[in-house]
């Protein structure tokens, strides 16, 4: 249990719609080692993306505990909850989600600006991101001037700036073709194994999610192979 | 602290919208420094007004004449430190349309009275004295005619006539004075009493009013009623004001030109705040998705308020600047002309309109950018992320 980085206990999660609830999770368990690499897999509405926003402290659990660590982040205020994303947590999303106003450097080192970096500091952090993710030319350029690909790469940078324990990829090749999700799988594969980051990532693709080293199944809210999440 | 340079790249993202919001917020300090000059312009000369200065003038009507003998009764009551007289001459420079005030002074006792207001060189002073025909112009005045000491000036009047039928006074400039700020009104010339009352045909030993001051502005409303008491029932009955009172009277004949101002001015910014306002809130509207995006990255929901409220006062500075720059040179380009500093004397945008404007520039980037700033940092990230 020391090893855990998460360890998800009676999660229980509910929307109201209207008058009605809906339950998301009820009692749901996890638990999650550092240096995984795990997909989440399941139909539309099984759960998946509020699993991984609970993960990455956008969204709370109506009751239960969700420790990081040894800490509940469940029991977190908003403000508590935003710097601890800022110091432990990287997103990647199916869109990208880039500023567009911004250059792919300046995309980059928005985390930063939330550390107490000198310019400097920040820049040589910036140029290794994105060397990491092979866009050091493309540094000057804008969203709009780069492609899908490339646009997802600044995105594993601007994840990856701030030196995060987990990256969260919410479908992170779902707008991509076959080639270029390769290559973006093959970064994320390499974030894994050689920085030992602990990458979480949904999706429903399976060629996608064979290089996980687990797959969590989701339908319902429940984990449909009740080992996988143990 | 926010990265400016995040502030401004939100601020530039959209150029046309933020070209319309500009020169709107443009305009109306535009308007403000204009007309809040114009209306200081009118209003300066009550700001030289010593609270302790007083004006005694006829009880019918600031135009009808006092006796002369007036002067040296009031000079004789308690608590009066100076006094002084002056005479309406308005004055033309021959050959000029241009209008201008003239006064017909004593020459020993005017410029005590008045020491607060105008700055004049003791030597000139002395000689201007001296001079039975000397006469002492304004800065502004001598710029307006390139007048310099030692110039002979025939100076008719729209008034007076002279004994042999000329409206012709020839004046010789023995002084230049300067106001002692820039507000002070120094668009008119003082000439002697003598010289005007001995050579006119209205008759002689007549004044237009009479200007004191006393010993401590605590017994002003002692010797108001002194005086007016002494010449109660008298042919020449008198009312005495303080000379602040007294400008402001004046400034009636104009109508109320600080309402009129005020009404502009408040009309311009309550459309602002609804044109800024509402475009704020579009723009914060139309980058929920972004927001989230921010939030999700660790920006501070108080992160995310200084955010769109720097935005917005940044807005506001920017289109406040750039329409006080305008007016700056608009109103400096009015002053330029002689017939406008005869109307507003010490016309001017002053460091105060400066600095009031300011403080509403500020004050608008927060009206208008509260609201979108507070729905921002309120933003929840998982709707905001879905939002596309």
């Amino acid at each position: 249990m020391n090893d855990d980085l998460f360890r998800l206990h009676n999660v229980h999660k509910e929307f109201s719609r209207g008058k009605q609830k809906i339950t998301i999770f009820d009692n749901l368990c996890l638990h999650i080692k550092r240096g995984e690499f795990i997909t989440i897999m399941g139909p539309s509405g099984s759960g998946k993306t509020t699993l991984l926003n609970m993960l990455g402290g956008i969204d709370k659990p109506t009751h239960g505990q969700l420790f990081f660590q040894h800490t509940d982040i469940a029991q977190f205020s908003e403000s508590q909850l935003a710097k601890w994303r800022a110091d432990h947590v990287g997103f990647i999303f199916q869109f990208y989600n880039l500023m567009p106003m911004l250059s792919a450097e300046r995309n980059v080192e928005l985390p930063l600006l939330l550390k107490n970096l000198s310019r400097a500091e920040r820049k040589k952090r910036v140029n290794a991101a994105l060397t990491l993710v092979g866009l050091q030319e493309r540094a000057k350029h804008y969203p709009r001037e780069l492609s899908g690909g490339q646009q997802q790469r600044v995105a594993i940078a601007r994840a990856i700036v701030t030196d995060p324990d987990i990256v969260l990829c919410d479908e992170p090749t779902g707008d991509l073709d076959r080639t270029t999700a390769t290559q973006i799988m093959e970064m994320l594969q390499t974030l894994n194994r050689e920085f030992n980051k602990t990458i979480i990532m949904v999706t429903h693709d399976p060629e996608v999610a064979k290089y996980s080293s687990r797959q969590l199944h989701l339908d319902k809210g429940i984990f449909t192979d009740l080992e996988t999440a143990a | 602290m926010i990265n400016l340079y995040l502030i401004v790249k939100n601020l530039t993202r959209d150029k046309p919208h933020l070209l319309l919001n500009t020169f709107a917020i443009l305009v109306a300090f535009f308007l403000f420094g204009v007309l809040g000059s114009v209306n200081k312009a009118l209003h300066a000369g009550l700001e030289p007004s010593e609270n302790n200065r007083l004006i005694v003038f006829n009880k019918i009507s600031f135009t009808q004449p006092l006796p002369l003998g007036h002067v040296e009764k009031i000079r004789a009551l308690d608590g009066v430190k100076l006094a002084t007289h002056a005479n309406w001459f308005g004055a033309y420079a021959q050959g000029s349309q241009t209008y201008f005030a003239g006064f017909a002074v004593d020459p020993e006792t005017y410029l005590e009275v008045h020491a607060d207001s105008f700055l004049v060189d003791t030597t000139q002073k002395r000689a201007w004295q001296r001079n039975r025909q000397g006469v002492l112009i304004g800065e502004k005045l001598a710029q307006t005619f390139a007048w310099n000491i030692g110039d002979r000036i025939p100076i008719s009047s729209n008034i007076f006539y002279k004994a042999d039928g000329s409206q012709v006074w020839d004046m010789v400039v023995e002084g230049i004075f300067t106001g002692t700020d820039l507000q002070t009104d120094t668009n008119f010339l003082l000439f002697h009493y003598q010289y005007f009352i001995e050579t006119q045909t209205f008759g002689s030993d007549w004044i237009g009013w009479v200007v004191l001051t006393t010993v401590d502005p605590a017994l002003n409303e002692d010797i108001i009623n002194k005086i007016d008491d002494q010449f109660a029932n008298s042919f020449y009955e008198t009312e005495t004001t303080s000379e602040r009172q007294f400008n402001k009277a004046f400034l009636q004949q104009f109508g109320n030109i600080g309402f009129i101002v005020t009404s502009v001015v408040a009309a311009a910014f309550f459309t602002l705040l609804l044109i800024v306002g509402n475009s704020m809130a579009l723009a914060v509207r139309e980058r929920t998705q972004e927001i989230a995006v921010y939030k999700t990255l660790g920006f501070s929901a108080q992160k995310i308020f200084s955010l769109v409220l720097s935005e917005s006062v940044l807005l506001a500075a920017l289109g406040g600047f750039a329409g006080l720059a305008l007016a700056h040179m608009f109103v400096g380009g009015m002053s330029q002309s002689p017939q406008i500093r005869a109307i507003f004397p010490g016309l001017s945008l002053s460091r105060s309109i400066f600095l009031q404007a300011v403080f509403y520039m500020i004050a608008l980037g927060f009206i208008t950018g509260f609201v979108p700033a507070y729905r921002a940092m309120q933003l929840n990230i998982v709707n905001g992320l879905t939002r596309r």
